[in-house]
């Protein structure tokens, strides 16, 4: 009869406790940041966000990155990390318009098939080469991002794709809207809740942060690594090769220089949203909202006033403080799980 | 442990013998081939083209002029160049062309000073330095063709620019790189000419594109939102005028934001027919390299040495003399618009 | 008695295995020097014009920055870190440069107070990778963003271009008499103090047991943390260094001076046959790895071949000497294996007492830490 009802801590009920990981989880700090610089923006120039085409641009700039970002936060997870993209999207680029000039009426979507295809591929090269050479990808994609970046401008020469080579329709993509919103950040958007979805719930998704913890347990415990691995690179690279065909469609003018430096902006953008480079940790949405948060300073920057040179330098002070918080989590995390280790005991 | 000291030890006399047979072999090439210069007789007329920077189409035409001429009076053409307009990526290309020895070269600067030393030291290993489209120091080279007078071409995008927003309001200028000399020059004189005779149209900023499409693409986009009230943009620049058409094009302000520079006809045509752009100015870059080369070629024959008023022939083009701080002009500007667009291919 | 004496002549130093001439030619770098020999008589044979004093003059004032940079980077790397800032710091100090000269100070003064710089932000990667605890990659790809963003930011894409022609003609001067440039005497001496440092010191002894086990060097007694603060310091005033040379070289102080020399120097020295998980290099070899870079570059460069072909072909290179590295551990691991097992069947078909001595494959390399 006497039926005790066990008092309900406060703060631990299913809800709270949801709303405790959303509050403190990384990729809603970078998200109010990145609201707030837009906000700064805007209360300095209305048009950054109220004019069609401040808004536009907003979303349509880091659509690109954020593709790059999204690829490069799925090797950085698996304890890699990919310097080639930048190359990698320089070529698909170029390939994209040499496709539109040698065979005149190709289907848009074979283009962007023949991309995936050549930056799965060259992401494949990355992939075979670490995880069965067993050689750090820092070191080999240093060097594929060389013969890569080489091969680009040989093949191009001192050629270049202008606007006027591509089919307007084809161009459209980087400019016409739906809804409002620029058909790229749609794609960019489908693609990144794909990479989500695929990294929670797909076993194959959830090996990459075992991988990424622990190689040696993962091995021990009887994971596939080689084959993650390669996936890991083949998905950087065959998304460095959408973000190059998309970019022939916003840019229109292709040279040999296309998507130089992209790499470091990429690691950039993952590190800042919370895909700690000792990998493990992260996820898509962080990079994405990283790769955001990124390209707005850089468009913000001179509207408060600051000289847009400096966009590096608050870049730098970014990934900084990233790793150092990185630091602090693990170290906290370290604790409290020997703390948990001896109270189990 | 003393057995690995041991490796690294002979290790280290092995280099050290390498290093020595390296600077060896150097001064053995020194021995026979007396500084590899050209020579006397049947002075070589090997001429290299060293753009400010590949893959842009102004200097492709330019080069294309050139390589017509050099076939025209016999001798080899080559073009080389870095891919981006910085001013040190030029030096390596030029200590090739004094290593190899040619007879001369045709180099548009990316900075008035940063290639000044090593043109000095080209043109003591016996090449002949003609600079065009973009000057270095005068010190350092033999000639400069330049397009048009400074003043000309800086008058006619002031001109331009004033007869498109109704001779008031704010402007902005897109240019190439912060150092190029002939965009200083030009830019400066705008300046003077909008204070002097345009006290209405206020210059609000100056940005720089690098003569770079994504960089001035995305330049063009951040002035029109920096600037709301912004009513033209100057372009002295192909590269920069290309892009700040195709992002006007497509965004709302086309046809309220004028837009005018320097342009070639074939990048710009579409932009005329859809309206983003009324005018633009250029001279002709093929004529421009193709003088060039014939400066080139007159100077290596001897048949003048850059003093004031040396006169050499160059082909098609008739004779030329050559003006003070051994310059030599090549015309006037000329303006293109709906009218005359068709009627160009370059 | 007697089985004692025989266990003790059975022992096997691993490092003196083999015979000392195997020792000596058979090492990664005595692969490169030899490689680059190939490379400059092949280009002497066939490439007209190299052997011109100019390309000696041209190829050794080129490749001078990346020359001094690469010494502290090998005592970088043996100690299983990296810095990818260092041209980052040299852009930086370039700037540092051309302002303070700008400003009036005398140059000497300006070139020194650049230096302190670039040993002040090697410093900064110090700190943070040996008290935060942070690691070097992904503290050196922040620094290298904000070094290089504080110099694109103090001078913009502008230039500074005037410096005393006395010190720019010092730079680019030959040692009278030879197509020797002045700053390969520079070169040589830091060499020849970074060789000893290295070789003939117990610091340097250390490094190499800071590389090889971390934790195992620091119960030795070895300061790891102050170790590798001083490699990073060193790091950035030699960076800072280079910067100044490369100011004065080119007679222009700008923000992007030398961005991607990182790379270049990480190449040359990964080339040279310095272990990317530390604990294994030799300076001769990095030396002879960033000559053969240099020399192709130049040989390609007068045939006529673009830089583009350069790049894929270090980019190939780069990769083959990691890959063959790995390969050959894999090969020798295997064989090791297989005396190993063929022992082993030996020894159970004698029933032998166990005395043999049994080979250990070096394997302590091996699917550590993937990077």
């Amino acid at each position: 009869m006497s039926a005790t009802l066990t008092p309900v801590q406060p703060g631990t009920s299913g809800a709270s406790r949801i709303v405790r990981r959303i509050a403190t989880a990384r990729e809603t700090g970078i998200a109010v940041a990145l609201v707030l610089v837009i906000v700064a923006a805007t209360a300095s120039n209305p048009t950054f966000l109220f004019s069609s085409d401040g808004f536009r641009d907003l979303l349509l700039t880091p659509s690109l990155l954020l593709l790059v970002a999204v690829g490069q936060a799925f090797v950085i997870i698996t304890r890699s990390v990919d310097l080639s993209v930048g190359s990698v999207v320089g070529l698909t680029a170029y390939l994209t318009g040499r496709l539109f000039i040698d065979i005149p009426g190709i289907p848009i979507i074979v283009v962007f098939a023949a991309g995936v295809l050549l930056g799965g591929l060259l992401g494949a090269v990355n992939g075979v080469l670490v995880a069965w050479a067993k050689v750090p990808a820092l070191v080999i994609t240093l060097g594929t991002m060389y013969i890569y970046r080489g091969i680009n401008v040989a093949w191009t020469g001192s050629d270049r794709i202008n606007a006027s080579d591509l089919p307007r329709d084809f161009r459209g993509l980087g400019t016409e809207h739906l809804l409002g919103i620029p058909i790229l950040t749609i794609i960019a958007l489908v693609v990144l809740i794909a990479a989500a979805w695929y990294l929670r719930n797909i076993r194959g998704g959830r090996e990459l942060y075992a991988i990424g913890s622990d190689p040696d347990a993962a091995h021990l415990y009887g994971l596939r690594v080689s084959r993650r691995i390669i996936t890991a690179f083949v998905v950087s690279g065959a998304l460095a090769g959408l973000a190059g065909v998309l970019y022939a469609a916003r840019y229109g003018t292709v040279s040999s220089a296309a998507g130089f430096g992209w790499e470091l902006q990429a690691i950039g953008a993952a590190v800042i949203g919370g895909v700690a480079i000792s990998g493990g940790v992260g996820t898509v949405w962080g990079a994405a909202i990283g790769a955001f948060l990124l390209l707005t300073i850089n468009r913000a920057l001179p509207i408060l006033g600051i000289d847009d040179f400096w966009q590096r330098a608050v870049v730098g002070v970014l990934i900084l403080g990233s790793i150092v918080l990185d630091r602090l989590l693990a170290v906290r995390q370290h604790r409290r799980l020997i703390a948990q280790r001896e109270v189990d005991r | 442990m003393m057995g690995m000291k041991r490796n690294r030890r002979a290790g280290a006399v092995v280099a050290l013998t390498l290093g020595a047979l390296l600077v060896a072999t150097g001064c053995a090439g020194s021995g026979g081939d007396d500084g590899g210069s050209g020579g006397g007789d049947d002075a070589e007329l090997s001429i290299q083209f060293l753009p400010k920077n590949l893959g842009n189409p102004y200097f492709d035409t330019s080069n294309a002029g050139g390589a017509e001429a050099i076939e025209e009076f016999g001798g080899t053409y080559e073009e080389v160049g870095p891919t981006e307009a910085s001013p040190t990526s030029q030096v390596s290309y030029i200590q090739t062309a004094a290593q190899q020895g040619v007879g001369g070269l045709v180099v548009s600067a990316n900075d008035p000073e940063a290639i000044c030393d090593a043109l000095d030291e080209a043109r003591s290993a016996g090449v002949k330095v003609v600079t065009f489209d973009s000057d270095t120091n005068p010190d350092c080279r033999d000639l400069f063709i330049n397009q048009a007078t400074a003043e000309g071409i800086a008058q006619v995008q002031v001109d331009l620019i004033a007869e498109q927003i109704g001779d008031a309001g704010q402007v902005a200028v897109l240019s190439a790189s912060a150092n190029a000399t002939n965009q200083n020059a030009w830019i400066e004189l705008m300046q003077e000419e909008f204070a002097a005779s345009h006290p209405d149209i206020e210059v609000v900023e100056v940005v720089y594109g690098d003569d770079d499409d994504q960089t001035s693409f995305d330049k063009t986009a951040a002035l029109l939102q920096t600037y709301p009230e912004l009513k033209g943009i100057i372009s002295p620049t192909t590269v920069g005028i290309a892009a700040a058409a195709r992002y006007l094009s497509t965004s709302e302000y086309k046809g309220k934001v004028a837009l005018t520079g320097l342009g070639t006809p074939n990048q710009m045509r579409e932009y005329v027919e859809d309206g983003t752009v009324t005018a633009f100015a250029l001279w002709n870059p093929a004529d421009l390299g193709y003088l060039a080369a014939w400066a080139a070629q007159a100077l290596i024959t001897g048949e003048i040495t850059g003093e004031e008023g040396d006169t050499f022939e160059a082909g098609k083009l008739g004779s030329y003399e050559v003006g003070p701080d051994a310059t030599v002009l090549l015309g006037d500007p000329y303006v293109f618009d709906a009218e005359n667009i068709g009627d160009f291919d370059f | 008695m007697t089985v004692v004496t025989d266990a003790a002549t059975a022992r096997v130093y691993q490092a003196h295995a083999r015979p000392a001439w195997r020792r000596l030619l058979l090492t990664r770098e005595t692969a490169i020097i030899a490689l680059l020999i190939v490379v400059i008589v092949v280009a002497l044979a066939s490439v007209r014009n190299f052997d011109s004093p100019l390309t000696v003059t041209y190829l050794l004032r080129d490749i001078a920055p990346i020359l001094l940079i690469a010494l502290p980077m090998t005592l970088i790397i043996i100690t299983e870190e990296i810095d990818l800032s260092v041209a980052s710091i040299v852009g930086l100090s370039s700037v540092m440069t051309g302002i303070l000269t700008q400003a009036g100070l005398p140059f000497p003064l300006a070139a020194a107070l650049a230096v302190v710089v670039g040993a002040v932000a090697g410093a900064f990667n110090g700190f943070l990778v040996t008290v935060v605890g942070l690691p070097s990659l992904a503290v050196t790809i922040g620094t290298l963003a904000l070094f290089r963003g504080i110099a694109v930011g103090l001078l913009g894409t502008t230039a500074i271009t005037g410096f005393p022609e006395e010190w720019t003609d010092l730079a680019k001067a030959n040692i009278p008499g030879t197509p020797v440039p002045m700053i390969m005497i520079v070169f040589v001496i830091l060499a020849v103090v970074f060789a000893v440092l290295l070789h003939f010191t117990p610091f340097g002894r250390s490094l190499y047991a800071i590389g090889l086990n971390k934790e195992a060097a620091h119960f030795s007694g070895i300061d790891v943390g102050r170790a590798k603060f001083t490699l990073f310091v060193l790091s950035g005033a030699v960076s800072g260094f280079a910067g100044v040379y490369f100011t004065l070289l080119y007679s222009n102080a700008r923000g992007d001076n030398a961005m991607g020399m990182e790379l270049q120097v990480i190449a040359a020295v990964l080339l040279g046959g310095v272990s990317i998980f530390g604990g294994r290099g030799a300076l001769h070899g990095v030396i002879a790895g960033v000559l053969l870079i240099g020399t192709l570059g130049s040989a390609l460069r007068l045939a006529g071949i673009t830089s583009d072909i350069i790049n894929v072909i270090t980019g190939v290179l780069l990769v083959l000497s990691v890959v063959s590295a790995s390969l050959l551990a894999w090969l020798h691991q295997r064989r090791s294996a297989a005396v190993g097992r063929r022992r082993g069947r030996r020894s159970a078909e004698g029933g032998a007492a166990g005395d043999e001595t049994h080979n250990h494959a070096s394997t302590s390399h091996q699917g550590r830490k993937q990077r």
